[in-house]
């Protein structure tokens, strides 16, 4: 058993991006659920007892409603696919000369699973994302952001530190309508909580973006203004390219090998860039968070799950987009399926989370809070 | 160490500026302290001293400002991080970290230190500011005094030379707002810092002060000087130079051991006098009780065994520490939280029972963020509805905010009311429908003396109307101008409850100044003496 201690946030991250863009290149359902599964699973050995370690749940529900959306799309305005015809609804096309847009119309199976399996993916994808939000410490993510290019950090910390608030802002909004009389559920409620939550949410995200500047975060070194222009331009063309490429690489419809050169130049470049700023030592650390065999562990299962959700689409291309018309039952893929195998390892791999210090007082605060 | 020549600033959209041409200078090792309104440019002031402002809230600044040979037009915060702290009001949005110890180094990490230097600062702070034991310690996890001490030490731990601090007890108990200045005092007096404050609490703060500057706000001159010279002029003061004034003495007192010095003959020529007090409606039955209540949050109990019962128009006060137990207390009434053990009723129902708007008929609570329950863009769709949720007549709200407020314009956004006024449009919201019991959580937290005031007038007239108020608070000298009873909580438990003037007297922590200059007499307030010297006067 090893120590308890805080993984390090950047191993989550790359865990669960890996596992999102897994998701994206396949639209098997019985894959995406399964990657949902081991999301949570890992979620749940691994979540920290923090307001933010909800933040798992709310991406699920965004999930079922991106799934939901997007089936009702479907359905009132999408093209007739298919000839199973499930439910006979009235129906118009509109003329040629409005785009030929059909509203309404019978309901076809196969048009009701292609729908289903795009927003299932989707979800997937999302929900990945949640499960890096409710595992990776937000803060300790903070202290690990470069301060190579000064604007760019200060929008990644508002980026990242927005879901998080979020998520510990609903609970004090369901009090607040509950105060002024309404119901706490159904979707009016979440409709109308939805702006005071979002603005509160970046107002203090901004908050915390102002209190890092004040503090000296992003301070220039003795970097003569050449090199910060190299610095700069370095960084900014290494995250294009790599934007391309991860682009390339997740859009199913175009193929790998362009993505990943493009992808791995990029990183290159930025790395290069960051170790460049880095060379001047601006900032020091007291405790630098560790990147030991476990981040190694956690990392590599991420990386490890989207190199086999590529193998799996190069050799099995129809196990990996079950075919919806016919409608097929999904198949199960082996690369993939130990691909997922692998993905679950951070579950044991990473470390137990330290105990919070003092439960009592912790407590009480939240109430005062 | 700060020069301010010839600044104004400007916010985008504004007709007029926020400051104008504001010319001062302030020398190294001073505590300043900066007063003014709600909503007239303190804050303002205060960022721009570490180039906040404009650099990360936009609007134009004229003129310049220079802090230790710098001008904050070429230095943005960052590079003048190792000159300037900045703690700002509400410390917790402005963590960096998670724990004590991390949240310490974190401005040392920026500046750059050795890690050798960084483990000794970070020893010597926790020395400094008392908080060895913490350090392990999750943030979230502190009390507010704590979090106020650790934000300060945040900042302290990387040496700058000026120290910037927005009200920085507003949030705190008494027994944590003092813990706070001391910590302050020993560092202008050990170590030469120069420390800038804004307050409201004046009396709190105004003892320790070497200038007080006053922002007057919209855009008139700022004013600056010796405390006591401030202090005989300024239409606002603490109590205790109120009463100085009352009996004209000479010097001013600006703190209480001064005042107790020249109390003697007012105390000798009150014997005998009996403050007045607010008459309490003679219904005897209890709108609100609770009885035998427990909340838990997993395991821990932030409530255990609680006995409480409120009548129509009575003011109560829960006093206690930070984390007491107060505002649970206040959120069962309302039926929100984790489920209670034992029996609460509100007008001889339970509250949790309540559908949304019957809750709203008996029971009203305006909570610590009072925004929290405001959603609409302008106040006048605001205030319908809350007509809609009260299901009363059109245009109730609009009529006790016209009442309340009445400066308030029907198209303004609700986020740009200062922080009294969106208190007053919340309390407008809740009381449209009429409840019976009304519940405040820190009610004149970041509210100025004319506010307050307001504040405490129109409480009065609801009381004498009939409702029921529970407030939470740490203002003892709102509690001792409004309350009937009061109750203290520690720990999740009633350890006092009765008549203001005998538990506020017989504790230090929660006695208001003219309570300290006249005991063992129990007088409060400034107008109970005053009252009673009318009196006198009359009868002699």
């Amino acid at each position: 058993m090893p120590d308890a201690r805080w993984l390090h946030p950047g191993a989550w991250w790359v865990w669960a991006l890996g596992m999102a863009a897994a998701a994206s290149r396949t639209t098997n359902p019985l894959l995406l659920l399964l990657l949902i599964a081991v999301a949570a699973i890992v979620v749940q050995a691994r979540r920290p007892e923090e307001p933010w370690g909800r933040s798992f749940g709310f991406f699920v529900r965004l999930g079922i409603i991106v799934i939901v959306v997007r089936v009702a799309i479907q359905l009132l305005f999408g093209a007739a696919v298919g000839t199973t015809r499930l439910v006979d609804l009235p129906g118009v096309t509109l003329p040629v000369w409005m785009a030929g847009v059909r509203l309404g119309g019978d309901v076809m199976l196969e048009a009701l699973l292609m729908a289903l399996y795009d927003g299932l993916r989707l979800a997937t994808i999302l929900i990945c994302i949640g499960a890096a939000n409710s595992l990776a410490s937000p803060t300790r993510l903070l202290k690990s952001v470069p301060a190579a290019l000064y604007e760019l950090g200060v929008s990644v910390v508002v980026a990242l530190t927005f879901a998080p608030q979020l998520v510990s802002d609903i609970d004090r909004l369901r009090t607040a309508r509950r105060l002024r009389g309404r119901r706490t559920t159904g979707l009016r409620a979440i409709g109308s909580a939805a702006i005071p939550v979002l603005e509160g949410a970046l107002e203090r995200s901004v908050t915390l973006a102002a209190a890092m500047d004040s503090r000296g975060y992003g301070r220039r070194g003795p970097l003569s203004a050449s090199q910060r222009r190299t610095t700069s331009a370095l960084l900014l063309g290494g995250l294009v390219a790599a934007a391309i490429g991860m682009f390339a690489l997740v859009g199913s419809g175009s193929p790998a090998v362009l993505g990943l050169p493009l992808l791995l130049l990029g990183a290159a470049a930025a790395i290069g860039a960051l170790v460049l700023a880095g060379r001047t030592r601006v900032r020091t650390r007291y405790r630098p968070d560790p990147w030991s065999l476990p981040e190694w562990c956690v990392a590599g299962s991420g990386v490890a799950v989207v190199a086999a959700f590529t193998i799996g689409s190069l050799v099995d291309p129809v196990g990996m987009q079950t075919p919806f018309d016919p409608p097929t039952w999904p198949g199960l893929p082996l690369p993939a399926l130990a691909g997922m195998a692998i993905a679950l390892l951070p579950a044991v791999a990473a470390p137990p989370l330290p105990q919070p210090a003092s439960a009592p007082a912790h407590v009480r605060e939240e109430v005062a809070a | 160490m700060i020069r301010f020549e010839d600044v104004s600033v400007t916010y985008p959209g504004a007709d007029r500026p926020t400051l104008a041409h504001v010319s001062l200078h302030i020398p190294e090792g001073e505590l300043v302290l900066v007063v003014g309104r709600t909503g007239s440019g303190k804050t303002t002031f205060l960022r721009a001293i570490n180039g906040l402002v404009p650099h990360f809230t936009g609007g134009t600044l004229k003129g310049r400002v220079i802090v230790d040979g710098r001008d904050t037009a070429t230095h943005p915060p960052r590079e003048l991080a190792d000159v300037v702290g900045v703690v700002p009001q509400d410390p917790m949005s402005a963590f960096v970290t998670d724990v004590v110890e991390d949240e310490l180094a974190y401005g040392m990490e920026s500046l750059g230190l050795p890690a050798d230097t960084m483990r000794r600062r970070v020893e010597e702070t926790l020395d400094l500011l008392g908080l060895a034991d913490l350090r392990g310690r999750a943030l979230r996890t502190l009390s507010g005094g704590q979090r106020q001490r650790v934000a300060i030490g945040a900042v302290l731990a990387a040496h700058p030379r000026i120290l910037v601090l927005d009200e920085p007890t507003s949030a705190l108990d008494p027994g944590a707002a003092e813990e706070v200045l001391a910590a302050l005092q020993r560092l202008v007096h050990d170590l030469g810092v120069t420390v800038v404050l804004a307050e409201h609490r004046l009396e709190r703060v105004v003892q320790y002060a070497d200038q007080v500057i006053v922002v007057p706000g919209e855009g008139r001159p700022i004013l600056q000087g010796t405390p006591a010279d401030m202090m005989r002029s300024a239409p606002i003061a603490p109590p205790v130079v109120e009463l100085g004034r009352l009996a004209g003495w000479h010097p001013l007192p600006l703190s209480v051991r001064d005042a107790r010095r020249a109390a003697g003959p007012l105390r000798d020529l009150l014997v005998g006098q009996q403050p007045r007090l607010r008459a309490v409606p003679e219904d005897d039955r209890p709108v609100a009780t609770v009885d035998d209540l427990t909340v838990r949050y997993g395991v821990n109990a932030a409530l255990s065994h609680v006995d409480l019962s409120v009548r129509a128009g009575e003011v109560v006060a829960l006093m206690g520490r930070n984390g007491a137990g107060k505002s649970t207390l206040l959120h069962a009434l309302v039926g929100v939280g984790p489920r209670p053990e034992g029996d609460i009723r509100v007008e001889g129902r339970d509250p949790r029972a309540l559908p949304g708007s019957a809750l709203l008929h008996s029971v009203g609570l305006v909570p610590q963020e009072p925004s929290d329950l405001l959603e609409a863009s302008t106040i006048a769709e605001e205030c319908r509805t809350a007509d809609r949720d009260a299901a009363c007549e059109p245009g109730t709200t609009r009529a006790l905010l016209a009442l309340m407020a009445p400066e308030i314009d029907d198209r303004m956004h609700p986020r740009d009311l200062s922080e009294g006024q969106r208190l007053l449009l919340v309390l407008c919201i809740i009381l449209a429908a009429r409840p019976p019991v009304l519940l405040l959580d820190e009610p004149t937290r970041g509210l100025d003396y004319p506010t307050k005031a307001r504040l405490a007038q129109v409480l009065t007239d609801l009381a004498g109307a009939g409702h029921a108020i529970v407030l939470a608070t740490h203002d003892v000298e709102l509690v001792a101008d409004l309350a009937d009873r009061v109750v203290i909580l520690a720990d999740g438990e009633v350890v006092a409850d009765g008549r203001t003037a005998r538990v506020v007297t017989s504790s230090p922590m929660f006695a208001p100044q003219v309570a300290k200059i006249l005991s063992p007499q129990e007088w409060l307030t400034v107008e109970q003496v005053a009252d009673a010297l009318v009196s006198i006067e009359e009868a002699g």
